[in-house]
């Protein structure tokens, strides 16, 4: 057995048991963004076309420095501009780096029916295997930050991999490598967790932003991508991002009550009918067909 | 009662479906059983493996929504050959009452259905009402991707409510499959060769038998 298959804890569309569950001692890895130090200057939006090899594509000017309006198939890293004028009349620059979240109750795995197309490793990262992914776009339904993307040519979604060739090797992601601020750190979720807190708390104590905090939203069952907020209580300032994220609730009922309900419902109506032809037959035999007709004349 | 001739053939035979309206039932009945399966398929796990067999998980996605066309456009025409028979009448009624003889093959205590009884009539209109559902969200999910963040809500209704028409239609599908070809002998072989013995005729349509046989004896104009 390969050392990749035990270092696998999910699988989508997967019947039975997942080899890696449980077999490896590995931290849960965590990238740290924090929005307050991050001065946009798009270094890890090219760090990440650069080491995956993501073809080039036209950006889209909108009076803004975002460089396109959301990810794409191949461009999985954005930051995201926003002017923001607060209550006191100033202005605020927001600027967040999106990507995918690497939830770690991940909605593009939930609804993924595809066997092994979306997988999630033992350290947390959620891979999408385009070799077995067959377009459906289930995972674009099920993702509450609109990562996934549709590749038209190849009809398979692609989107952040976290780097996951360069993390098993030990190597930081690429756009973390890039940053000049420091605004990116990458480690286990923990120590990220503790540093990112401790930035709110300074960001709280010192710099006049009593609102500070970190995001990492327990709806999902948090994210291997964690915030540093100036306001917390606002995501959605920060370029869209969902204050209480969420596998959408049609998905969950479809693979929850609505599966079961549906399987006992067609596996009872099968056995029905095999019973009901077991205990009243036909509604008439052969040898009573043949009677001769009467009545009409042809 | 309907435009239908029904004309009597030789051998105390009726014709029930002409040429047109078998072959448009089997297109529908080809194009609902690939749906079927590779719908299956996506719908759990564990008979994922039909997608394999159908040609693999790509292609089954690539053809299933054209193969929902072509399902559609059959059930379109079948509303154009027999909507005007399936209109629900005072013996259908009656019918439903005696739900329990019927379901007992005790057919001589049901009231006299016509060409169509009321549980045929209420499959078509099942099949009819949800092959528009399936075709509206059957389209969303063909191109998710071109559904606009902000319009996901199409996206959410019609990844629920595309399996539960399906699962509706997959319950009345069992049932018409299995008084086709089990309980009523000779339903089948109307749909394939088109003709039903006047037996069969009053036997289980005994108002339209009547209506038959009063248009036979009938002048000839």
């Amino acid at each position: 057995m390969s050392q990749e298959t035990l270092r696998i804890q999910k699988i989508s569309g997967h019947a039975g048991s997942v080899p890696g569950e449980g077999t490896q001692r590995e931290y849960t890895v965590c990238k740290l963004i924090d929005t307050t130090t991050c001065i946009g200057c798009k270094a890890c939006e090219v760090a990440c076309m650069e080491w995956n090899d993501l073809p080039f594509g036209e950006t889209v000017f909108d009076n803004t420095y975002q460089t396109m309006p959301e990810t794409r198939w191949n461009y999985w890293n954005l930051i995201l501009f926003n002017e923001h004028e607060r209550e006191d009349g100033s202005l605020m620059w927001l600027m967040r780096k999106n990507q995918c979240m690497h939830c770690a109750e991940p909605g593009c795995l939930a609804a993924c029916p595809s066997d092994g197309a979306i997988v999630q490793y033992t350290n947390g990262i959620v891979d999408f295997q385009q070799d077995k992914c067959i377009g459906c776009g289930y995972c674009i339904t099920g993702c509450p930050f609109n990562i996934p993307k549709f590749n038209k040519e190849t009809k398979r979604v692609y989107k952040c991999t976290l780097c996951t060739d360069r993390v098993s090797q030990g190597l930081e992601p690429a756009c973390i490598k890039s940053c000049p601020t420091g605004c990116l750190h990458f480690g286990s979720k923990d120590d990220m967790k503790y540093l990112a807190e401790q930035r709110a708390k300074q960001l709280r104590d010192h710099y006049n932003f009593p609102k500070a905090g970190v995001y990492d939203p327990p709806g999902v069952g948090g994210t291997g991508v964690i915030y540093v907020l100036h306001d917390a209580s606002q995501p959605e300032l920060y370029g869209g991002l969902p204050k209480d994220p969420r596998i959408p609730l049609s998905v969950k009922l479809w693979k929850g009550p609505l599966k079961w309900l549906g399987n006992i419902a067609m596996v009872g109506g099968l056995i029905g009918l095999f019973v009901h032809y077991l205990r009243y037959g036909p509604k008439e035999r052969e040898e009573e067909a043949k009677e001769p007709h009467e009545g009409a004349q042809p | 009662m309907s435009e239908h001739a029904d004309q009597i053939l030789p051998y105390g035979r009726v014709l029930r479906y002409p040429f047109w309206e078998r072959l448009n039932h089997w297109i529908a009945a080809f194009s609902y059983i690939y749906l079927l399966l590779t719908g299956l398929a996506f719908w759990s796990p564990w008979l994922f493996w039909i997608a394999v067999l159908m040609g693999g998980g790509q292609i089954s996605r690539m053809l299933h929504p054209w193969a929902g066309l072509i399902f559609f456009y059959a059930v379109a025409r079948m509303y154009g050959y027999w909507s005007p028979q399936m209109k629900s009448t005072e013996v259908d009624k009656q019918w439903w009452r005696s739900l329990n003889h019927y379901v007992q093959n005790e057919d001589d205590k049901m009231p006299p259905a016509g060409r169509y009884n009321a549980g045929q009539k209420l499959l078509f209109w099942s099949f009819f009402y949800a092959a528009i559902v399936l075709l509206l969200t059957g389209i969303v999910l063909w191109f998710p991707e071109w559904i606009p963040w902000n319009l996901r809500l199409l996206r959410y209704v019609s990844v629920f409510l595309h399996p539960v028409a399906a699962l509706f239609t997959i319950a009345n599908f069992l049932i018409h499959i299995y008084m086709s070809v089990f309980a009523e002998r000779g339903a089948f072989g109307s749909v394939i060769r088109g003709d039903v013995s006047l037996h069969f005729a009053k036997r289980y349509h005994p108002a339209w038998y009547e209506e038959i046989v009063r248009r036979a004896n009938a002048p000839r104009k």
